[in-house]
């Protein structure tokens, strides 16, 4: 089958910087990829070659099999783009917004009306539909800006980093409502810096880094990679942080990540019921602990797993991750 | 079969569209009265200040000064309105809304017809705030409504050539303050060394020299002469060659940096 979003050798520069060093990429249709990386690494650049807002400097994108350069004007039909800062006039109510984004689409002023008020009833945005955008919360504008992106029924939907800067319960609306889209059969491409966001609604992952696509797969792929959980133990008194490494390879039979600076170490593992025994050992080694979590592995992680060295500025004594 | 296959294109739809975002424009300023102060407020401030201040100085008094001064402040007023089309664009630019027109299936040039055909809203603002306000303080038109349609029309026509000096500046200046003051360091030496505010036989030579080929000066005598009754084909001439040089020159120079900021 034809991919919707093909991507080939993309290259983007900004002047002295490479922002994209020859990217490939290919979605099937109805599908949902998750772009992942750190601030800087290329999501944004990608998004915007992709929604034709900046012109590659190299390699070909194609959504829907048209050119993104040469058959711009027929892409944009195919389009819609959600993207890090807010796409809605705050000035104008909801409403407004999306009637006028209906009227640009060439519908007339009735028909606009008819799909702005479906979408605010959908995005259960009627209630604020005829407040200024502006007074709207992070959560409401965020539906909104989505709403907006959906005016012309878009076969791909680009999401931006949609969910940067929201609570987790909204978080977790709005993974809701693209849940539901992609149901309609929508394309989606969402660039996001949070592992569990893109494991939540992605059916591929690809993990960038400096311009450059590190990782691509399912995300159960990814996580066996790097192992499904991390245990995560902060011993009591700093000096125990050897004493506590030694008993997690014992009980995980894997190297613990240790960070001085936090006085944290870190293990992946596969089963989740290696928690308990992580806790008995350590009982029994008569180490006091101030913490003991169980958590999901993050981007960090990731990284580590992906590239060999971390993503963030976090100090990794004993680096190597099964 | 999405919406936007059933939209004209070409110039018709870069004109629809463009009339579409000029009603966003115009909405906004609805929203906000008080973006409305540059074409309200400050003519009325003037009116005032000078009228009154300076008036009894100027023209022996303020009654005989406003008579010349109403017309005269009409000029400068839409003049300084044109700030808000290069100001505004360049606010725009920045933000997320931009980038949401710019995916879309709109003609290019949609987001600056848009812009500019709303700030002649203002311009025909400022024309009747200067003119309501001046009535209340005792000017009186001397001719008839269709020397005052005639004056609007040429202000805004005015308005609609200078405003591509003020989209040149937002579209290569980086920020709104850098537009607005660039703009206004331009502008003033027209506003002021001009016929508006004080008869240009006081200047020294080089200065009555500069004010009577001055384009603002022009306009204001052509307007002079519609409201008050006069001569107005000499200045009109020299008005109207202002205009186009201004759009000659600015409109493709604007046109060239407007793409270069959004295409990138």
């Amino acid at each position: 089958m034809r991919p919707m979003i093909r991507v080939d050798g993309l290259v983007k520069r900004f002047g002295p910087t490479t922002a994209l060093a020859g990217v490939d990429l290919a979605v099937p249709a109805g599908r949902v990829v998750g772009v992942l990386g750190p601030n800087g690494a290329g999501k944004t650049t990608m998004v915007r070659v992709l929604a034709t807002l900046l012109r590659p400097d190299a390699g070909t994108v194609q959504i829907g099999g048209l050119d993104v350069v040469r058959d711009a004007g027929r892409v944009r039909r195919l389009i819609g783009l959600t993207g890090q800062y807010a796409g809605v006039d705050g000035d104008l109510s909801g409403v407004e917004n999306l009637v006028l984004l209906g009227r640009l689409l060439g519908m007339a002023r009735r028909a606009a009306r008819l799909r702005a008020d479906e979408l605010l009833a959908r995005f259960e945005l009627t209630e604020w539909a005829s407040r200024p955008s502006r007074t709207y919360s992070g959560g409401l504008r965020r539906r909104l800006d989505l709403a907006a992106s959906l005016v012309g029924r878009p076969e791909v939907l680009f999401l931006d980093e949609p969910t940067t800067g929201l609570d987790p319960h909204v978080r977790r609306e709005l993974w809701q409502l693209v849940r539901e889209l992609v149901a309609d059969g929508v394309t989606v491409m969402l660039t996001t810096q949070y592992l569990e966001e893109a494991d939540q609604l992605a059916h591929r992952i690809t993990v960038f880094d400096r311009g450059r696509v590190v990782g691509d797969g399912s995300p159960d792929e990814l996580k066996r990679r790097i192992g499904g959980h991390t245990v995560e133990v902060r011993p009591a008194v700093l000096t125990h942080m050897g004493a506590v490494a030694e008993v997690i390879e014992r009980v995980t039979g894997a190297a613990a990540v240790q960070d001085v600076v936090s006085g944290r170490l870190t293990v992946p593992v596969g089963d989740p019921d290696v928690l308990a025994a992580v806790a008995r050992a350590l009982h029994l080694a008569g180490i006091e602990v101030a913490e003991l979590a169980l958590r999901l592995p993050s981007l960090d992680e990731v990284f580590l797993a992906l590239t060999g060295k971390p993503a963030l500025e976090r100090v990794a004594v004993d680096g190597r991750v099964s | 079969m999405t919406a936007a296959d059933h939209r004209p294109g070409g110039l018709v739809g870069a004109l629809r569209d463009g009339c579409v975002l000029a009603g966003r424009g115009v909405r906004k300023i609805r929203r906000n009265p008080e973006h409305l102060v540059d074409v309200t407020v400050q003519p009325v401030l003037f009116l005032v200040v000078f009228g009154y201040l300076f008036g009894g100085a100027i023209a022996g008094s303020t009654g005989a000064y406003l008579q010349n001064l109403v017309p005269g402040l009409l000029a400068p007023s839409v003049l300084m309105a044109t700030l808000s089309a290069g100001v505004g664009l360049n606010t725009d630019a920045g933000t997320g809304v931009f980038d949401r027109f710019r995916s879309m299936p709109i003609a290019r040039s949609a987001p600056l017809t848009g812009v500019v055909l709303a700030a002649a809203v203002r311009y025909l603002i400022a024309v009747v705030v200067v003119l309501a306000v001046g009535a209340a303080l005792g000017f009186r038109v001397r001719t008839g409504p269709v020397e005052v349609l005639a004056a609007a029309a040429l202000l805004v026509a005015a308005g609609l050539c200078f405003c591509w000096v003020t989209v040149f500046l937002g579209m290569v200046l980086r920020h709104p303050d850098g537009v607005q003051g660039t703009a206004v360091a331009l502008f003033m030496p027209l506003v002021f060394a001009s016929s508006v505010f004080v008869p240009d036989a006081t200047m020294p030579d080089w200065l009555r020299a500069w004010s009577a080929v001055n384009p603002v000066s022009l306009l204001t005598e052509v307007v002079r002469g519609l409201l008050n009754g006069g001569p107005v084909g000499g200045p009109l001439a020299g008005a109207l060659a202002w205009l186009a040089g201004v759009l000659v020159v600015f409109f493709p120079l604007a046109i060239r940096a407007y793409h270069r900021r959004v295409q990138n």
